[in-house]
């Protein structure tokens, strides 16, 4: 019995790190006042780049770099077209998410269904992987996961306790004032786009190259929007994100855990998708001032002259 | 130094629209040849098979035709919902519920009843299905503020579990040998096609008629008049006494009916039984976005942006099987092309000149 | 070291779709100067500043400080090079702490900490200049001249010299403004230059060294304030000596229309800011609402039409209760409404002129049956209000966003007040409109008056309060602070009940 649950709890920090780095990527995105729709294109992208350089070189560490440029450079589709063009988000993130999609699937068209020789193994860290219990659960997992964690801790200092993160802050807030401060909004729009895209893009090689170790079109699987869903369930807090991040990761790891008790896997799939609604609702139920969502979210800024 | 001077657009006509249109998707056209020769296939051979396959061979226009069905159905129901600035992505999902309702209806009621009124019978229970749907995701963003595109999206992803359940399990056919497909449907539910082609034209006059009836409700109704003020200032909405839960619950039961009705065609039309939602839909339910926006979210124009996105689909297919190329290609084509058409709008309501300046 | 001894702005010329905003100006300011720039609204006071803060770029002219000519092409440069400004609207983030709007502002901020590092640095700086704020409060919490504070300790913890205060008193009681000038003079005797935007003779009066009048975007006049007096201002301004010609005739008001009793609001936030109001409205009166903004004026005019819900008390109109109804019905009982922010609440923007005459009246009978829409009705209806409300527009089937402030209000007043509502709800009505819209709205109000209406008019301006209304009631945090007659001479204390200090 012990040996399930500490097995079950390792699985949901596995399942869950893909959604950690994909939500800690989207609450940078959206504090700047941009909604990333795309995070489920950029995803996929992120898991066909990282799987083909790890397949040709035979090194996941350089897949996970690629993968990561890759997300920053398609994420500059978006930025462009929201703050550039000051677009509607909500339909230029549609647009990046087809386009990675589609992107994606082209390129990996030749590498279905052959699986890495090798991956992103997992790093057990010396000395605290003996603590009974805690050592296998935390401290016997890939490098994505302990990469997830300090990223998580480093977006939350940034935002909270720097320079940087106020100017991040506020461009969400009152993009008016704050370009009345000195500050280039759009520059700091760009950047939180594009570093959040790099996120995105680390997410799916954390899918394609530590996950699982093939390429298949739609191995994404609507983790990329269940992110858009969780930056508002962690209202846009990179700590919160953890908790939400492995409380999705324990129901992808619940689907699998009842299926022996004969229901459905069908209806088992359905798991995250209903979660999400739930998390949602539940979250409208309480008051909306005390959410703290950038006031400015979504809403294009025309600088300057009238 | 040289420099952009970017100004607002007083007045737009309706021809300066519509060549921004079109150089918008000749622009992205040139792009997608450059995705098309990274991924190392020849771009000129592409376009070339992709028109043959659609517009340019009689076979193509057939199966432009035929694709074009479910396209203006759903494409007009999402011009609809984003009209009110309701982003409805759900239409996969609402078109696989009307698929199954109707299925239902047919499956179990068809042997008794003669095709007048089966067949009107399931387009009605498929416009309930997708109807409800869509009243869900409403209902969550006014009562609960949960954010529609992701709502509709989770409600894809339910759905399509939900019918891959269905025909696994409870509704596998006893006459499919074990294939995890309903039994067809009954002769009398089966709709009739223009011979030599798949053109099911029961569904196209329909999906014609309401294209009609949505233009006419959009902008010529009291109705229209509400939706269209939401859409544009929902402060002003408010102010007007405008009822938001109301309008919008309309507005997204029309918007998932017409996806259903497009499900509906699709299993009575084409496949004569339920299979897997990817063969069902094939992503109509996306690229109607695309369709809607194209067509500058007025229903009537969606007949026409959802025969050319058709033709693409019908030419996309063409060169899948030709260029060994993913399914995923006509989301490169969607993508694309709705980036440029986000471009295209910004020149249209900008004017931006390049300028010498002399700091 | 001062980086501003003087600063000189020359031949600034400065177009808005070809149409001259600014035009060949040129003024001077030298330090421990306040120097006033006057104008009416839309003079193009504001867009000068812009560009003296680098948000605007000048089409000609340049910008010379201690007669050097410099480069200001954003707020950065204008920063560095000693300049602040405090706009009329605060640039503030209101969710966030005045610490961290400082901290936003402030050029040497250090990169992390930010906000533990400067917190002793600028504690100590505010009480140089005696400013009294909770530094770790979010801003919304703040009152107006609190955050008008943290907005001057903001510009000069970041070393400006030159000071630009954009109509600085608009949001002040009497007893802040009061306060500002005594800062501002001290600023001024530790060498500051001051340039002090506004439309209101007296403060110029009062404050300034010299002034420098805009009309149209050009210079019409320049002098040091104890040469003039306001007779000569006031008509350098306007450009002709009466400033309105309104007359209002005295009429009794007769039956009562609408009676608010122990009205009850809280706000979005859920904080009660209307606290037992109560008045009545009677035919053939103007009934004015005076207060600065932020005083539960706006919760009360939405609780009166059905925009908000009211947590106690009744509001009646020609006995019938109305409380808690839709907007809908209550503008159907016969109340209608000119909102506040005219583009933000008034009008769908991308919408025609035409459609945008008929909003809230779509489902009158005369223009929709149960399905459809009467457009040619409604067309006509349209072209009958542009013409009789003197609505410029190039036609009716243009989107409405493209009319000018004035037009489109004197749009939203006339679909209002077309059908003869026996109460009409009047939010800041001329807000922000040039002379002649202002005159020609406050003159229609005068007309209703006139014509049995009843008007609820709340107003931030004084001068228009008095013009218009025959009673007067002066609203303080949610209560009125006392209802009093137009020709009552304890209206003198105006200034001491809007800040709550005296009670009548």
């Amino acid at each position: 019995m012990e040996e399930i649950i500490v097995s079950v709890l390792q699985r949901t920090l596995v399942a869950g790190t893909p959604l950690l780095l994909g939500t800690i990527g989207e609450v940078l995105c959206e504090r700047s006042g941009i909604l990333n729709l795309g995070v489920e294109g950029v995803m996929s992208m992120g898991a066909v780049t990282a799987f083909i350089v790890t397949f040709a070189t035979g090194s996941p560490w350089l897949g996970l770099a690629v993968a990561i440029l890759a997300g920053m450079l398609i994420s500059i589709v978006h930025a462009f077209a929201s703050v550039t063009l000051q677009s509607n988000q909500v339909v230029s993130g549609l647009a990046l998410t087809m386009l990675g999609l589609g992107i994606s699937g082209l390129l990996g068209k030749p590498y279905i269904g052959t699986p890495l020789s090798v991956k992103m193994n997992t790093l057990p860290i010396p000395g605290l992987v003996d603590i009974p219990y805690i050592g296998r659960i935390f401290f016997d997992q890939s490098p994505f996961f302990y990469m997830a964690m300090v990223l998580a801790f480093i977006a939350w200092f940034i935002l909270v306790h720097t320079s940087l993160g106020i100017k991040i802050r506020s461009t969400g807030e009152n993009p008016r004032a704050t370009e009345t401060q000195g500050v280039n909004v759009s520059l700091v729009k760009y950047l939180c786009v594009i570093i959040g895209g790099g996120f995105s893009g680390m997410a799916g090689a954390n899918l394609s190259i530590s996950y699982s170790k093939s390429w298949i079109e739609g191995m994404t699987a609507g983790r990329g929007w269940i992110v858009v869903a969780l930056t508002i369930f962690a209202l846009w807090n990179p700590t919160r994100a953890v908790i939400g991040a492995f409380l999705f990761g324990g129901i992808f790891v619940l689907q699998y855990l009842i299926q022996p008790f004969g229901i459905s896997p069908n209806l088992l799939a359905m798991l995250p998708y209903l979660a999400t609604l739930v998390v949602l609702v539940a979250i409208g139920m309480r008051d909306s001032n005390k959410l703290n969502a950038p006031a400015m979210l979504g809403e294009p800024y025309k600088r300057g002259e009238r | 130094m040289l420099r952009l001077k970017v100004s607002d657009r007083q007045e737009i006509t309706t021809l300066h629209s519509f060549l921004t249109l079109v150089f918008s998707i000749v622009t992205g056209m040139l792009a997608i040849s450059l995705i098309f020769l990274i991924s190392g296939a020849n771009p000129l051979y592409a376009f070339a098979k992709i028109f043959t396959g659609s517009f340019g061979s009689i076979y193509g226009i057939k199966e432009t035709i035929t694709k074009a069905i479910p396209l203006i159905l759903i494409g007009a129901g999402l011009a609809v919902a984003y009209k009110a600035k309701f982003w409805n992505i759900g239409a996969e999902g609402q078109l696989l519920l009307g698929a199954i309702f109707g299925t239902w209806v047919g499956l179990n009621l068809g042997e008794s009843l003669p095709f007048y009124i089966i067949v009107p019978l399931m387009f009605l229970a498929g416009f309930i299905g997708g109807g409800l749907l869509g009243a869900i995701p409403a209902i969550l963003k006014i009562r609960y503020s949960v954010n529609e595109v992701i709502s509709t999206l989770m409600l894809n992803y339910i759905c399509a579990e939900f019918l891959t359940f269905l025909i696994v399990g409870p509704w596998k056919g006893k006459t499919k040998f074990g294939f995890p497909y309903t039994d067809d449907l009954p002769e009398s539910a089966i709709l009739g096609v223009i011979s030599g082609t798949r053109i099911h034209y029961f569904t196209l006059i329909l999906g014609i008629l309401s294209v009609l009836f949505l233009g006419f409700l959009l902008f010529k109704t009291r109705f229209g008049y509400e939706v269209r003020v939401i859409g544009e200032n929902p402060n002003a909405a408010k102010y007007a006494g405008i009822s938001f839960f109301r309008t919008l619950l309309i507005v997204m039961i029309i918007s998932g009916g017409m996806a259903g009705l497009a499900g509906v065609g699709e299993v009575a039309g084409i496949h004569h039984y339920l299979s897997y939602p990817a063969s069902i839909s094939s992503g109509y339910g996306f690229t109607a976005i695309i369709v809607a926006w194209l067509a500058k979210l007025n229903p009537i124009y969606v007949i026409i942006s959802g025969l050319f996105f058709a033709g693409i689909l019908v030419g996309g297919d063409a060169i899948q099987i030709s260029l060994n190329l993913p399914a995923a290609t006509v989301f490169v084509f969607n993508g694309t092309l709705l980036v440029f058409l986000i471009m295209g709008d910004y020149f249209l309501k900008h004017r931006v000149k390049l300028q010498w300046s002399r700091t | 070291m001062r980086k501003i001894e003087q600063l000189e702005m020359a031949g600034i010329t400065k177009l808005f779709h070809g149409v001259p905003a600014n035009k060949d100006i040129n003024l001077s300011i030298r330090s421990g100067e306040i120097l006033g720039l006057l104008g009416e609204n839309g003079a193009g006071k504001t867009t000068l500043m812009n560009i003296l803060y680098g948000l605007y770029q000048p089409d000609a002219g340049q910008v010379l400080i201690n007669g050097k000519p410099v480069r200001i092409s954003s707020p950065q440069e204008s920063k560095m090079h000693g300049i602040g400004m405090v706009h009329q609207h605060f640039m503030l983030i209101e969710s966030h702490s005045a610490m961290e709007n400082i901290c936003l502002g402030y050029d040497a901020a250090p990169l992390v900490f930010p906000k533990a590092k400067l917190k002793r640095q600028i504690i100590e700086f505010s009480r140089k200049f005696n400013f009294d704020v909770d530094l770790d409060k979010p801003i919304w919490q703040l009152s107006a001249g609190e955050q008008q504070r943290v907005e001057i300790i903001k510009a000069l913890f970041n070393g400006a010299d030159l000071l630009i205060l954009d109509e600085p008193t608009s949001v002040l009681t009497p007893q802040e403004i009061k306060e500002l000038f005594v800062i501002l003079n001290k600023m001024k005797d530790e060498g500051h230059l001051i340039i002090l935007i506004s439309h209101k003779l007296d403060e110029i009066m009062e404050l300034c060294d010299r002034v420098t009048v805009l009309q149209k975007g050009a210079i019409v006049g320049d002098a040091e304030t104890k040469d003039v007096d306001k007779k000569i201002l006031a008509r350098m301004m306007i450009g002709r000596d009466v400033i309105f010609n309104i007359e209002r005739e005295e009429i009794p008001s007769s039956d009562r229309v609408l009676s608010v009793d122990k009205v009850v609001v809280t706000s979005d936030k859920g904080i009660p800011v209307v606290s037992n109001i109560s008045f009545d409205l009677y035919r053939n009166e103007i009934f004015g609402i005076a207060g600065v903004s932020g005083n539960g004026q706006k919760e009360l005019v939405e609780a009166i039409t059905g925009l908000r819900k009211i947590e106690s008390g009744s509001i009646v109109l020609d006995d019938q209760e109305i409380s808690n109804l839709s907007p809908r019905a209550i503008y159907d009982k016969g109340i209608s409404h000119v909102p506040e922010e005219r583009i933000k609440f008034g009008i769908a923007p991308g919408l025609f002129l035409y459609e945008n005459a008929i909003l809230k009246q779509h489902h009158l009978k005369k223009f929709a049956s149960r399905l459809s829409l009467a457009y040619n009705t409604v067309k006509d209806h349209t072209r009958g209000l542009i013409e009789s409300f003197q609505v410029h527009a190039p036609g009716i089937s243009i989107p409405t966003k493209n009319l000018s402030g004035g037009n489109i209000q004197k749009l939203i007043l006339g679909r209002e007040i077309d059908d003869n509502p026996p109460v009409l709800v009047a939010s800041h009505p001329t807000y922000g409109l040039d002379v002649g819209a202002t005159e020609y709205l406050r003159k229609q109000l005068l007309k209703r008056r006139k014509e049995g209406g009843a008007v609820l008019l709340v107003s931030e301006d004084l001068e228009e309060i008095f013009e218009l209304c025959d009673r007067v009631a002066v609203i303080f945090k949610g209560e009125f602070m006392g209802v009093l007659k137009a020709d009552d001479p304890k209206l003198c204390d105006i200034g001491l009940m809007m800040a709550g200090s005296l009670r009548i």
